[in-house]
């Protein structure tokens, strides 16, 4: 009794000082979500989860891993041989980087599908798209670290995109670069960006995606907004308190995303050629492109658009173009919350238009994931750049058929319709 | 009202199945390629590997990350017997595998001086080097009078064709008497069969296979039992949900 | 429905046992996989490898001189005694803090009157116990009649059989590493003698 007693107190003492209860309430247990979630957003959580885990075991490989051009790609090998334990380590990082987009993608398509970038939602999708778009940059820098022959040619490769640029791209490009070729000048650059600027602007991020999360509240598959019907104390009535229903809930997925990720580090380590390209067992050789370079799969549908420009246009070539087309791809996601004028937001609601169109277009991204990984004279040159149309048709008419489409009614409370 | 999403999911699944096709490796890759059947946690045929690898491999081809200490370690090699497996220059156990050639010696003698091996089997695949090691033949159009199946003028010397010619003369004579043995009714009095050269050849790749990820023995038996506790822990997990969720109607 | 049936929700007994066991396999899950962090900061086996046992040959050092060689960073010093060093000890007893080494600075086979496995050869890490400064080697006496090992950071005192005297800031003897000898003029410094063999 006592001792409860001084715990409260103690509870009160740190209150007055530092709003932890009320944090605890705000973001936890009285933190209202719907009670419809359905397995989309699992995501979420699992993508906090990886991100941990990175973090970790990013930081723990800081410290056996030596950023220059004649040790790298030994530092790898002597944490894979030498340091104890140091393998399960570093295939957690590199399993968990794949892993992290595998959960991210699904992530954002959870909000294709349900509208979670509608209005009041357009800053968490906003800075969500930033994080997506900060993650790939991460993922590009840490790829080249091992300094094997597909990460100094996969640099190569990109870093050439800024000689792209009109007029002043190629001293761009030595600019970055540090150096006339990618060198230990490069390596140092893109290590501290890996390990300290990106990952820091990643973790502020989260906390501003989760803050303007919980100031709006989640949304969910019917896309009913459920802060319209409260009961008398202002709680919604179809809301349930986050803890402890959704963390219990969620450890569900928790679990079982673990036994995925670790009969991954365990039994396929190298995701099969994906995860570890294996031109990436050699060290880099600036004499000696891989015979077929591909950037690993989580780049690989926006590599394709890369690709599918083939024709100069307007005095520039078709290499800018190209660029222009990759980051454009990327650039008008984070135009969805204003580019969707349907008044419902779940595509449970909107009509066959929308739902068809979504249809084409992830059929489209699949296909271009599939063909950024093969080489180009894999199929018919004309697939590419007809993806690529159908990719940003999506997002270009999607501002007439959302408001020409006939929707269903959205019910007042989840469940009604059932 | 949700056909729409199982639409979807089919399609993706298509999509999947196409891509499953893992990434093309070279286009020298015109044969097929053969599978070694080899197992990693066979330690025999490790340690078979690791003698083969060390008397045919090592005066040229180094494996810098491969310390002996591991090798006698991981595959049960005696004090002795690894520090007979220790040559060209090697006098600690502690070191790695060297060569006895130089860079520039390997350059001067084939074009292009030997790789270190240490992580061959990763970089071309398990296939692939047993089908390379398999596939030395005669080849009288080529400036060196042999050729390689998967690597056209190959710049390796043809190392084994006296080893190989020597285990397939073995086999064929077992071959014989097996077959007079049978006729004579005497098959329990037969010596057991000798190694054949795939056989060989099957516990080299794997030492390569081995030698490129010391780790994997234990990484996929260790693997097993964490899964097992995950799903254990799924229990728990899985009534811990139900339970709270009774209240929400 | 209505939210008070969650505001008062039954936390029966099967609630909190099924939170307890969660917990706990969480936990254990948690430190299982901390575990490849921790280990992850012992020795390599490069360090291993650089720390491994050395060689040291005895035809090289005549008697009354010393050898230092190194052994995982640390000087080894190896002192020839010539029998004078070694009839000193005994007068020596009254001004030594430990002379009979009855701490644990000494493997059990260098745990006698000299200190060593074989008399005339003297084994020590060449540290100071005290701060760890590294003793010098004064085979010849001084003014004050003083010969042994002595530590100009502070003043301590060793003998020839690296025991600290009384009254200086070193707390205990020099330290023996482990060593043994493979024949009459190979020491290993670094390993003990293998039982099998």
């Amino acid at each position: 009794m006592n001792i409860r007693k001084k715990a409260s107190d103690l509870m009160a003492w740190i209150d007055y000082r530092l709003p932890v209860t009320k944090a605890y309430k705000t973001h936890m247990s009285e933190y209202y979500a719907p009670k419809n979630l359905n397995a989309w957003y699992f995501f979420g959580v699992l993508a906090m989860l990886v991100f941990a885990n990175q973090l970790l075991s990013g930081i723990w490989l800081t410290m056996f891993y030596t950023p220059t051009v004649e040790e790298a790609f030994d530092s790898i090998e002597y944490i894979m041989r030498d340091v104890e334990s140091g393998w399960i380590i570093r295939y957690m990082h590199e399993v968990g980087a794949s892993f992290f987009f595998i959960v991210v993608y699904l992530h954002i398509y959870r909000g294709f599908l349900y509208g979670s970038y509608k209005k009041p939602r357009e800053l968490v999708w906003v800075i969500g798209m930033f994080i997506y778009f900060l993650m790939m940059a991460e993922g590009f820098f840490g790829y080249v670290l091992p300094f094997g022959n597909m990460s100094y040619w996969g640099a190569k490769v990109i870093l050439s995109l800024i000689g792209a640029i009109p007029v002043f791209g190629p001293d761009l490009q030595i600019w970055v670069q540090g150096d006339f070729m990618i060198s230990g000048v490069t390596l140092s650059r893109f290590f501290a960006f890996h390990v300290a600027l990106v990952p820091l602007i990643i973790i502020l991020g989260v906390y501003l995606h989760l803050i303007a999360l919980h100031q709006v509240g989640s949304n969910n598959p019917d896309g009913i907004d459920i802060k319209a019907v409260k009961d008398e104390q202002g709680i919604p009535k179809d809301g349930i308190p986050f803890h402890p229903y959704y963390t219990v809930h969620d450890l569900i997925p928790v679990v079982i995303f673990l036994m995925l990720f670790f009969a991954a580090v365990f039994f396929f380590p190298g995701g099969g050629g994906f995860f570890i390209e294996a031109p990436n067992y050699v060290p880099a050789n600036n004499l000696s492109t891989p015979d077929h370079i591909a950037p690993v799969w989580y780049y690989t549908p926006f590599y394709a658009m890369l690709r599918a420009v083939t024709v100069d246009f307007l005095y520039l070539d078709a290499k800018f173009w190209g660029l222009i087309v990759m980051g454009g791809a990327i650039l008008i996601v984070f135009f969805l919350p204003w580019l969707d004028r349907s008044p419902v937001n779940s595509m449970r609601y909107k009509g066959r238009i929308s739902k068809a169109f979504l249809m084409i277009w992830t059929i489209s991204f699949l296909c271009l994931g599939v063909l950024g990984v093969k080489p180009a004279d894999w199929a018919p040159s004309w697939v590419s750049p007809v993806l690529t149309i159908i990719y940003f048709s999506y997002f270009f008419l999607m501002p007439f058929y959302t408001r020409w489409e006939s929707c269903k009614t959205v019910p007042e409370r989840i469940g009604a319709d059932r | 009202m949700k056909r729409w999403t199982s639409w979807l999911r089919i399609s993706a699944a298509v999509i999947a199945l196409v891509s499953v096709s893992v990434p093309t490796q070279a286009a020298e890759n015109s044969i097929n390629l053969q599978d070694p059947g080899n197992d990693i946690h066979d330690k025999a045929s490790l340690r078979n590997g690791a003698k083969l690898y060390m008397n045919h491999c090592a005066s040229c081809h180094a494996g810098k990350y491969m310390r002996f200490e591991r090798v006698a370690r991981d595959l049960e090699f005696s004090e002795q017997e690894i520090n007979s497996l220790m040559r060209y220059g090697v006098t600690k156990v502690t070191e790695s595998i060297k060569s006895a050639m130089t860079q520039e010696a390997g350059e001067m003698a084939f074009g292009v001086a030997p790789p270190d091996l240490s992580l061959e089997a990763n970089y071309r695949g398990k296939k692939w080097l047993y089908t390379y090691l398999m596939t030395f033949t005669r080849d009288k159009s080529s400036t060196t009078g042999y050729n390689n199946g998967v690597m056209p003028n190959v710049a390796m010397p043809w190392v084994l064709a006296g080893y190989q010619a020597s285990l397939e003369g073995q086999t064929n004579s077992w071959n014989q008497k097996k077959m007079l043995a049978t006729k004579a009714g005497t098959l329990d009095s037969l010596e057991p069969e000798p190694q054949s050269f795939a056989m060989e050849m099957r516990d080299l790749t794997n030492f390569m296979v081995y030698m490129a990820e010391p780790i994997r023995p234990f990484r996929e038996r260790f693997g097993k039992y964490v899964l097992f506790f995950l799903l254990v822990l799924l229990l728990p997990v899985w009534m811990l949900k139900k339970e709270y969720w009774k209240d929400i109607h | 429905m209505s939210n008070e049936s969650f505001d008062d929700a039954p936390s029966d007994g099967r609630r909190s046992f099924l939170t307890g066991t969660t917990c706990a396999l969480f936990t254990a899950g948690g430190a299982g996989l901390m575990t490849p962090y921790v280990k992850s900061w012992s020795p390599s086996a490069r360090a291993m490898a650089a720390g491994a046992p050395i060689s040291i040959d005895l035809t090289k050092i005549s008697e009354g001189e010393m050898v230092v060689e190194e052994w995982r960073g640390r000087p080894i010093y190896v002192l020839k005694r010539s029998r004078e060093m070694l009839e000193s000890f005994e007068s020596l007893d009254e001004q030594l803090r430990n002379p009979s080494s009855e701490d644990d600075q000494q493997p059990v086979y260098a745990k006698n009157d000299n200190r060593s496995i074989k008399p005339e050869f003297l084994v020590v890490e060449g540290l100071c116990t005290h701060l760890g400064c590294t003793p010098k080697f004064r085979p010849n006496k001084n003014e004050e009649g003083f010969t042994g090992f002595f530590c100009p950071c502070h003043g301590s005192k060793f003998d020839f059989a690296g025991r600290v005297y009384k009254g200086v800031p070193a707390p205990t003897n020099l330290k023996v590493p482990p060593h043994h000898y493979v024949d009459d003029n190979t020491l290993i410094v670094g390993a003990e003698k293998e039982e099998t063999a």
